[in-house]
């Protein structure tokens, strides 16, 4: 099944792709600012401040996502021993990494007007810090590591390891007292925000989705074109 | 109107700065990435042009490396 999505196959696709999902996100962000900054309604309790849930919860989402994909992906470089699950590991995690920096950054600007505190060292804020440890951990080990083989490995148990947080970080409301709020949104069970306020909610997640594919395509042609040089060097 | 959407009722600095934080964090992702494409296109570049006639042959043999040369005619 993996020779259908060998490198030289699909890159004659991954080099074409950037500009399309450029301007379908170009598109789809600019419909989601309007819904969130001026069409969405306030909150009762929050007022305007609700808005930077548009932006800190996709954000907070995408991050988590990124990371489970590089665990999935470091678990089928160890079983299939395969090099191409690697590269796209390699090329998801700067957006992740980027992603969780936001989520941190856009979740102690909401504090403030809503906790009165940039910052507090509750289960969710802690364990959303610990996994941008973890991307930065997995982002410098493609750094240090010269030998591509170590590179793998190292990065594969540094996402391994990273994933035990993942469910931390979602039940981390659910299991202690926190000062962040639990989730709103559940897909097994009743959703507690407003249709008015999914939509735009929904629309943003979708602009950052294509945001993350943007920068995965242009990472992983970056990775595709890397590994063709050293290629010609061998020649 | 715009003074309202500028003031969001008091949290225009919370909400705005927010927003900002996450577009300028967008476009500095989206051109240090576009940079470290076009750097690795051009040494590709430069490298198939210093290749001798037979190494040429093999390298032109590999479709994948027409394309990333396609592509770097294009910049």
């Amino acid at each position: 099944m993996f020779k259908y999505f060998e490198p030289n196959k699909i890159y004659a696709i991954t080099s074409r792709a950037p500009k399309y999902v450029l301007f379908l996100f170009i598109v789809v962000l600019t419909i989601g600012l309007t819904e969130s900054l001026i069409l969405s309604p306030e909150d009762y309790k929050q007022s305007e401040a609700v808005r930077i849930m548009y932006v800190h919860v996709p954000a907070a989402w995408i991050s988590l996502g990124i990371f489970l994909g590089l665990a999935l992906m470091s678990i089928g470089s160890f079983i299939f021993k395969n090099k191409n699950f690697a590269l796209i590991s390699k090329s998801l995690a700067p957006s992740g990494f980027i992603f969780n920096i936001i989520a941190l950054v856009t979740g102690s600007i909401w504090g403030k007007p809503t906790w009165g505190t940039w910052w507090a060292w509750d289960a969710r804020i802690t364990s959303m810090l610990i996994l941008a440890l973890f991307y930065g951990m997995y982002l410098l080990a493609w750094r240090i590591y010269e030998d591509n083989n170590k590179a793998i490995k190292v990065t594969s148990m540094i996402a391994i390891l990273g994933a035990i947080n993942i469910p931390i970080i979602k039940f981390s409301v659910d299991w202690w007292n926190t000062l962040h709020q639990p989730s709103s949104i559940n897909i097994l069970s009743e959703t507690s925000i407003h249709i008015s306020m999914l939509i735009p909610l929904g629309i943003m997640t979708a602009a950052f989705a294509l945001f993350s594919l943007l920068i995965f395509l242009m990472k992983y042609n970056t990775e595709l074109i890397k590994v063709k040089n050293k290629g010609l060097d061998r020649l | 109107m715009i003074n309202e959407i500028i003031s969001m009722n008091g949290y225009g600095s919370y909400v705005w700065s927010a927003f900002s934080f996450t577009l300028i964090s967008f476009v500095a992702l989206y051109f240090v990435t576009k940079l470290q494409l076009l750097k690795e296109q051009k040494r590709f570049a430069s490298k198939f042009g210093s290749l001798n006639e037979e190494k040429t042959k093999a390298a032109r043999s590999q479709n994948i490396n027409i394309e990333i040369l396609s592509n770097t005619s294009k910049i």
